[in-house]
């Protein structure tokens, strides 16, 4: 079976795990805690693309409608059972 | 005032018997209510110690009057358990998890362990149903298991196979309550449920609370009669059936006798608490009206949460019937004066208006005439005693205030005050305006606010409340000001501007090239209050006269420059611009405008060109202003000429009826001619459609294509001096299909975007043979409403015109919940200081809003920068 690299779909944005130093300085600028972060699950199929971990925080640049591009941020965390 | 406290956490549990027992302040026995002399049976539903309803009695738990009185609550002993309906799921879920002989989880401790703690630091899972399998051996005593079967509303049992034969077997509640009370602890921990708050054995009723009669007061009507609660109906039928249930037991009735009464006190008691149960009659009022139960009185839109607590009515509100004035500013609301002197607006006495206050108290509260001084109704003392003021008290009392006191002051004009038309779709259905009091007993509000409420004069209600505090009206006037929401946040648009004839005013005013003398000019410009006119543009035989544009123009800033098109403009391939056969480029170089005609596109809500650059240039105030001047100088204009619409509007000359005719009669011989080559088999498909679907589709196009035909012939007949042409180009109302449909041809009528198909057998109505393809057959109309319509054609119109109702009022209805859904979502979203969206709980949902931060309110058309306004205003050519 052939896999594809979800990430190549010119509909995915890009996502990169963020360093350490990167995330405390987002969490700073933003005065946030962790648990205030938009969440992505650990099997959502760009995360499992980019082998993220749970609790590491994803930075996803998309283009944007009305500014051009957008940055956001997304906190991996287990998916509950149903 | 103690300082609020954090809530640390909310524990949701069941009542136990023994806790209802122990809250419960009297045992009731008795079915009756009061007797004869009107007093409470002791131990019946309206027992003393429940509290008190009836002033001067006092309660005999607590001692206290019927306003202070709480209420307490009682309880029944039943007969016999019977199941609460609101868990009969989990009641399902526990049999079917259980043993049903030694009441273990049907799992192996070792599986209970892999289900519960999958992974490290997930935190406690829970087991469920499905991870149980079905009819097995339990694991603990080895008991061979049966399926649990479940009937709506409360009725469990037992499932086996005996050989081939099915065997089933009723469980009374008393059996399943004996099931739940085996199930230990432990097992209930793995399922979720706390056993020190929630024993599942709780949830079937052994004893049954008696809510207190504060809950359920009974209320007497004009002749005397008591009339009771639904509730308390409810708990009489209950205590009776308990009653005759234990005399039966008691006396050792026959099983089936048993089992009918036990079944009959499940029902009661299910329908006391939930009456719209599936599967079960609701209980009926002696009336048959269905009774309004616990369950009912907490659900739905009415119910306590939606109704009583996130609802409320308020005061300071009034509500009439509108009507246009154009004569007044957007931004005021004409109140009539009936309204004006009964609503009050409360005004601190302080040394500095204490005359001014002594004075509304000398005025009284009967404001006889628009223009006199508003009076007061009430006055306030320093210990909030309320003293209503009348004609015999005002001297006295105007003697008597001094600063500390508050007297509430009558409206009067240029309070500010909010306007409300339902349904609140968008934040501009709800806006401040300047009040303004007025004879007559309707609101009085400008057309050219119609959009945003979206209201009409057809007998629209709307709502006024007045705000009641410094605050609140400051807030009002900044925040919610009309001139504050002329720009839509739904588009950055303008969405107050010129409706109806304002465009078709102002259209008649600025088309082509007009002079006028100055008796007429100064009719027009009455409103504006123009300190001196311009030099005219035009002299002849020593009289001056003025052109149409300058006219116009004097209501435009000084400084405005742009260049657009108009509505009518035809989007020709070659734009001839300043020469344009329609007048349809507009140009407005320096505040004059020096060609185009000003419609729709230009001062129109939803897409006023002008009004939108007067907004970023000049600012809001500016212009309310240029939307008060330019609705007045429309009304104006219109009236100078003249504007009506009638029947012979709609006449053609005899050739272009002739045209018409032969336009139809083609399109007949055409489709005809298609169907035959259809019918000989010699018609070419159309890729991925059958046959006959292509023969449909050529049909709906040479209808299509004849009606408009017929239209273009009309319009050549009809020009600019037909009023129903000047308001389809001026995009005032209409467009030129509906002109063609007066006086061309209606055309083909369609059901979900095909020709009429349906009705009799092979045919639409027994005037057509069957198979009969042709125009006529399937809903085409040739008549114009002009005209008029065969009896056919009249029947085809009905069956199309009735699609778009239903479609109406289908859309309204499921948009309605949707929206709903979307503000209950979204409702407590804020843009944080740094530009985030976030939650009440700091979580955040956007890192910019919009992902540019922009307000759509104050973007042009949802772009942050008017680049080609900019570029306008400093060139002054188009860009």
């Amino acid at each position: 079976m052939s896999t594809i690299n979800v990430l190549d779909h010119v509909m995915v944005p890009e996502h990169k795990i963020m360093s350490e130093e990167d995330v405390q300085a987002l969490f700073s600028r933003y005065h946030l805690t962790s648990d205030q972060l938009p969440k992505i699950f650990h099997d959502d199929p760009a995360a499992k693309a980019i082998k993220a971990k749970i609790g590491d925080v994803i930075r996803i640049v998309r283009f944007s409608q009305t500014a051009g591009i957008a940055e956001s941020y997304r906190l991996v965390i287990k998916r509950p059972k149903k | 005032m103690p300082s609020p406290k954090r809530i640390g956490k909310i524990e949701f549990g069941l009542f136990s018997p023994k806790e209802i027992r122990k809250m419960s302040v009297r045992k009731i026995i008795w079915a009756d209510t009061y007797d004869e002399d009107g007093f409470p049976y002791p131990q019946g539903l309206m027992d003393l110690n429940l509290g008190v309803i009836d002033p001067g009695l006092r309660c005999k738990t607590c001692d206290q009057k019927a306003a202070d009185c709480p209420g307490h609550f009682g309880h029944i002993e039943l007969a016999k358990p019977v199941i609460h309906v609101g868990y009969t799921r989990l009641i399902r879920k526990l049999l079917r998890v259980t043993c049903r002989n030694c009441s273990r989880l049907l799992l192996p401790p070792t599986e209970i362990e892999k289900v519960l703690s999958t992974d490290e630091e997930s935190g406690p899972d829970v087991l469920t149903e499905k991870d149980i399998k079905k009819e097995q051996i339990c694991p603990h005593c080895a008991e061979q298991q049966y399926k649990i079967n479940f009937e709506k509303p409360t009725t469990f049992s037992e499932v086996w196979m005996e050989g081939n034969r099915k065997m089933e077997h009723k469980l009374t509640p008393a059996d399943i309550r004996a099931r739940l009370e085996k199930i230990p602890d432990e097992d209930l921990r793995a399922l979720g449920i706390n056993p020190v708050v929630a024993r599942p054995e709780w949830t079937i009723l052994t004893v049954l609370p008696v809510p207190p009669v504060t809950m359920r007061p009974s209320i007497i009507l004009e002749n005397g009669q008591r009339s009771e609660d639904d509730l308390t109906h409810k708990l009489v039928d209950i205590i009776r059936i308990n009653q005759r249930f234990k005399e039966n037991q008691d006396a050792g009735a026959p099983q089936l006798i048993i089992e009918d009464l036990w079944e009959l006190l499940q029902y009661h008691v299910t329908t006391y608490l939930d009456n719209e149960v599936a599967g079960c009659p609701p209980a009926r009022h002696r009336s048959g009206r269905p009774l309004k139960t616990l369950s009912q009185r907490l659900k739905g839109k009415e119910g306590r949460f939606r109704g009583s607590l996130s609802g409320k009515r308020v005061n300071f509100s009034a509500r009439t019937v509108i009507s246009p004035d154009p004569n007044i500013s957007v931004r005021e609301v004409g109140i009539p004066l009936a309204c004006a002197n009964e609503m009050t607006i409360p005004v601190r006495v302080t040394p500095f208006n204490i005359t001014e206050v002594r004075e509304f108290i000398m005025n009284g509260p009967d404001r006889k005439d628009v223009n006199a001084p508003c009076g007061a109704n009430y006055v306030i003392r320093p210990d909030n005693r309320r003293i209503r003021l009348s004609e015999t008290n005002l001297q006295t009392v105007s003697e008597m205030v001094e600063p500390g006191w508050t007297v509430e002051r009558q409206l009067r004009d240029t309070d500010v005050v909010l306007f409300n038309r339902q349904p609140s779709l968008h934040r501009m259905s709800i806006m401040a305006h300047q009040t303004k009091v007025m004879q007559g007993k309707t609101f009085r509000l400008n057309p050219a606010v119609c959009p945003p409420y979206n209201a009409d004069f057809d007998g629209d209600e709307m709502n006024l409340h007045v705000p009641q505090t410094e605050e609140a009206m400051a807030e009002a006037h900044i925040l919610l000001a009309v001139q504050e929401n002329i720009l839509s946040p739904r588009f950055g648009g303008p969405i107050i501007g010129g409706i109806h004839d304002h465009v078709s005013g102002i259209f008649m005013l600025t088309h082509g090239l007009r002079w006028f003398p100055k008796r007429d000019v100064l009719y027009l410009l009455e409103a504006r209050n123009l300190p001196r006119l311009p030099p005219p543009g035009r002299e002849e035989e020593g009289i001056p006269y003025w052109s149409n544009k300058q006219v116009f123009s004097l209501i435009l800033p000084s400084d405005l420059n742009m260049v657009f098109r108009a509505s009518s403009c035809q989007n020709c391939p070659q734009c001839k611009e300043e020469s344009c056969d329609r007048d349809a480029y507009v140009k407005i170089i320096d505040g004059l405008l020096h060609s185009g005609t000003i419609d729709k596109k230009s001062i129109g809500a939803f897409d006023g060109q002008i009004l939108h650059r007067i907004i970023r240039q000049y600012g809001m105030r500016r212009s309310a202003d240029f939307i008060d001047d330019m609705t007045k100088l429309a009304i104006r204009s219109i009236m100078l000429d003249g504007f009506s619409f009638g029947i012979d509007d709609e006449d053609l000359s005899k050739t272009e009826y002739g045209q018409i005719r032969e336009v139809l009669d083609t399109a007949a011989n055409d489709v005809r001619t298609r169907i035959k080559i259809y019918e000989e088999g010699a018609l070419e498909p159309m890729p991925g459609r059958t046959e006959e679907e292509t023969l449909e589709m050529q049909i709906m196009q040479v209808m299509g294509k004849a009606r408009d035909r017929t239209g273009e012939i009309a319009g050549r007949h009809l020009g600019l001096e037909n009023s129903a042409v000047v308001m389809a180009v001026s995009g005032a109302r209409g467009s030129m299909l509906n002109l063609t449909q007066m006086a061309g041809c209606i055309g083909q009528q369609s059901v979900r975007g095909e020709r009429i198909m349906r009705g009799y057998d092979e045919r639409t109505l027994p005037h057509f043979k069957r198979r009969d393809r042709g125009a006529e057959a399937h809903g085409f109309i040739k008549n114009s409403y002009k005209s008029g319509l065969s009896p056919t054609e009249f029947f085809f119109h009905a069956i199309g015109g009735r699609e778009g109702l239903v479609d109406t009022a289908v859309r309204t209805s499921q948009s309605g919940y949707l929206q709903r859904r979307m503000i209950n979502a979204l409702q407590d979203l804020k843009v944080a200081y740094d530009g985030t969206v976030r939650t009440t709980g700091g979580r955040i949902i956007q890192f910019l809003y919009g992902e540019d931060g922009t307000d759509p309110a104050k973007s042009s058309y949802g772009n942050p920068v008017d680049v080609k306004g900019i570029v306008e205003s400093v060139l002054k050519e188009e860009s």
